[in-house]
């Protein structure tokens, strides 16, 4: 049904295949949100987690989204692992794949660090955030968010700020959004918003107040001030006047705005708490839509769906 | 103070006699006879200007003065745009034994220049949107415009961006560490990334702290045989290389400023072609005297700054750069100091020398008088070219413009002396030299000075 075995990264993603995706989120939210809420749809597959980095949601996401499919899995995490024994990535790695198992999720803060897992071992692959490079399961639910608000994602204008550079999120609904044919504006200090990325096809801005002014949903990002010593950024307060999405803001804007957060969210940083709680923030529904959207990219990619 | 200060003027040459308040509809000044050199438009031309409510009014052929006009007899005077120094430290907060920003502006209006932007090596540092504000409010009714630089850096420590964006909504004009030379390039890069989204300039003090070896005095025969060490060229131009290199790349604006080397002349030259993102200063200073007025008879302490004063050769490679334009503006680096951080030894002696009250005679003496410059281009280099490197407003004859003229005798030989020092500093080595050219009136934010 899928072209692809693997849902490494969002770019080199078959287009088709991410429609279906998509669309296929949609039947499972209804499950989701039925009496019933499961399937064994995946019953006898046995899954893995692999958590080299820290998560909440994403591993509670996938986690979830497994047992109401019915399928077996279990969860790693490096701290609990050999890892921390020394074992090399490739050890560990050949190891899970030689107990037979069907797929495996895998987070790692190194960037190719799922296409690595993808050349070891014999089943599907998925992507749960491989350092700044991709999340591609993110911006699959991001997709359906949108698609569940506004009933298409073609020609939509979607705005992404904060911290471009380090994001593996925007980088992922960058490759998204333009196969599904939105418009993006990146915006942020310029610090750390990449020229580089003007080759994506997306516009660039310094301004929020004129990116709110354009956009049907804007993407928030998370800050992480700690990393951003030296250079990339001057204070808190500096980032949350010119990039936060403030009360003020978002109310001089003369439009309704989809408000949108991966989280998780540094209030006061880049996000108000009346706006990440207002009507017209989907920050909740984001986190019920990933647990449709990876129950679809499991059942997609193994199930006995052909 | 502020009586204090007038009445020290009237003692010596100044009289402010003339306010011309706002409400006082009719006050009209007309200037007569003169020749009007408007470096915004290029032209040189004899004609009246008529000046009301602080205002340009008209310029014509021969306005007929009314009853209540105020008239300047301008014969042989040359009439022309107030200059602006984008370069100066006037030492509030910290310092203000040396320079407050009142003396500041009387020494800068004594120079000719209405509008200046002061240095942020204060103590503190002018580092924070709340510093910036305090320099502004603090200048609003003094006789000049003061646009104030901000710090690059947190303390000007060269390790934390500091809020450029708030500064800049506060009036903070451009930024530098100046005095505190940016070593780590990756912090310069990103420094010059930040203030893209602003579009001001960085202003970096291009000198590599390790190649200038704790150097008191230009690396050449002079500092050998006075026994003084060396601050070679190379420790200029490797920096001006490298800021020049990251700002084309960044497409980022970079001004260099008190630019001494022949090398780095060279490498700005390279760099401009195409690039309008470039600009560069030189002082009156580093064009007048060469490294020989050091000398083992006066080790003149006056002659100690930063960059240092250099060889002949660079000094001749400068004024071509003026010339040919590679080198934009001119600007004093006005940095003033208590006479006991002078008088001491060579190697213990302050970096630093004010510069205000000479720079137009002393420049006028060297590129109009000897190195046969273009009275327009060296006018363009004290007030349309630095206006436009720091986006300040800069065709001021137009039309409803706040009047902002200075009127001076480009002929008259003189010297320059204690009398002509409005600075609360005289670390001039340009005291008893014969200078060519004298700032007679000034005209700015309201006021007239006689000089």
């Amino acid at each position: 049904m899928l072209k692809s075995k693997h849902l490494i990264g969002i770019e080199n993603f078959p287009t088709n295949d991410l429609i279906k995706i998509i669309d296929t989120s949609f039947y499972f939210k209804k499950i989701l949100i039925s009496e019933e809420r499961k399937t064994d749809l995946l019953k006898g597959k046995t899954l893995v987690n692999m958590f080299f980095e820290n998560s909440t949601r994403t591993k509670i996401s996938f986690t979830l989204a497994q047992k109401r499919l019915g399928a077996d899995s279990i969860n790693f995490t490096s701290s609990t692992s050999s890892v921390s024994k020394g074992e090399s990535l490739k050890d560990t790695i050949l190891n899970i794949a030689s107990m037979q198992i069907d797929g495996a999720v895998i987070r790692h803060s190194h960037p190719g660090a799922a296409l690595r897992l993808s050349e070891y071992i014999d089943g599907s692959v998925i992507n749960a955030g491989d350092g700044s490079h991709e999340h591609p399961t993110q911006a699959i639910l991001d997709m359906v968010s949108l698609k569940e608000k506004f009933g298409r994602i073609e020609g939509l204008k979607v705005g992404i700020v904060g911290d471009i550079l380090n994001s593996r999120v925007a980088r992922s609904n960058i490759f998204a959004l333009k196969k599904l044919g939105a418009e993006v504006i990146v915006c942020g200090p310029s610090t750390l918003l990449p020229s580089e990325a003007k080759k994506l096809n997306i516009n660039f801005s310094y301004d929020l107040d004129e990116v709110l002014n354009w956009c049907d949903a804007i993407i928030a990002l998370r800050i992480q001030m700690e990393r951003m010593h030296f250079g990339r950024l001057s204070s808190k307060r500096e980032y949350y006047s010119k990039f936060g999405l403030s009360f003020e803001r978002i109310n001089r804007i003369k439009k309704d705005i989809v408000i949108m957060h991966p989280g998780p969210m540094n209030r006061g940083v880049e996000i108000d708490s009346k706006v990440a709680d207002s009507e017209n923030a989907i920050i909740l529904d984001q986190v019920l839509n990933g647990e449709a959207s990876r129950m679809s990219i499991l059942y997609l990619l193994l199930g006995d769906n052909h | 103070m502020e009586k204090h200060l007038e009445c020290q003027f009237y003692i010596y040459y100044w009289e402010i006699i003339i306010e011309m308040i706002e409400s006082k509809n009719s006050k009209r000044v007309l200037l007569k006879n003169g020749l009007i050199i408007d470096p915004f438009n290029n032209k040189e031309f004899f004609s009246d200007i008529l000046i009301r409510n602080g205002k340009i009014d008209s310029i014509k052929k021969s306005i007929k003065p009314e009853k209540d006009y105020e008239i300047i007899d301008c014969e042989g005077l040359v009439i022309t745009h107030g200059f602006c120094d984008i370069h100066v430290h006037f030492r509030e907060p910290g310092r203000e034994d040396k320079e407050n920003l009142e003396s500041g502006s009387y020494a800068a209006i004594a120079g000719g220049f209405t509008q200046v932007c002061t240095m942020p090596n204060t103590n503190p540092v002018i580092d924070s949107p709340e510093s910036i504000y305090f320099i502004i409010s603090k200048s609003k009714n003094l006789p000049i415009d003061i646009f104030p630089i901000g710090a690059i850096s947190k303390n000007q420590e060269g390790e934390k961006l500091t809020e450029m964006l708030l500064m800049k909504d506060n009036g903070a004009i451009a930024f530098s560490d100046d005095g505190n030379p940016i070593q780590n390039s990756q912090f310069m890069r990103l420094a010059l990334t930040y203030a893209k989204m602003i579009d001001s300039p960085i202003i970096n003090h291009a000198e590599d702290i390790a190649l200038r070896n704790e150097g008191v005095m230009n690396a050449g025969s002079n500092s050998n045989n006075l026994g003084l060490k060396g601050n070679p060229n190379s420790a200029e131009a490797i920096m001006v290389y490298r800021d020049l290199l990251l700002a084309s790349q960044l497409k980022s604006k970079i001004h260099i400023p008190h630019v001494s080397t022949k090398e780095s002349v060279n490498l700005i030259k390279n760099f401009k072609k195409g690039n309008a993102h470039i600009s560069a200063e030189v002082t009156p200073h580093h064009i007048y005297f060469d490294d020989s007025s050091i000398n083992s008879s006066n080790y003149n302490t006056n002659l100690k700054v930063a960059p240092p004063i250099r060889s002949k050769k660079d000094c001749k490679a400068l004024i071509e750069g003026l010339k040919n334009e590679t080198i934009d503006c001119i600007a004093t680096d006005h940095a003033p100091h208590t006479i006991e951080e002078k008088e001491t030894t060579f190697n213990d002696a302050a970096f630093g020398m004010i510069g205000l009250e000479s720079c137009f005679a002393a420049v006028n003496k060297i590129l109009v008088k000897q190195n046969k410059m273009p009275l327009l281009s060296l006018i363009q280099k004290l007030s349309t070219n630095p206006r436009k490197i720091m986006g300040i407003e800069s065709d001021l004859f137009k039309q409803g413009s706040n009047a902002q003229i200075t009127i001076f005798d480009p002929d008259i030989k003189w010297i320059f002396s204690q009398d002509s020092v409005y600075s609360k500093s005289i670390n001039s080595p340009f005291l008893n030299e014969e200078l060519v050219g004298k700032v007679k009136f000034v005209f700015s934010k309201n006021r007239i000075f006689f000089l």
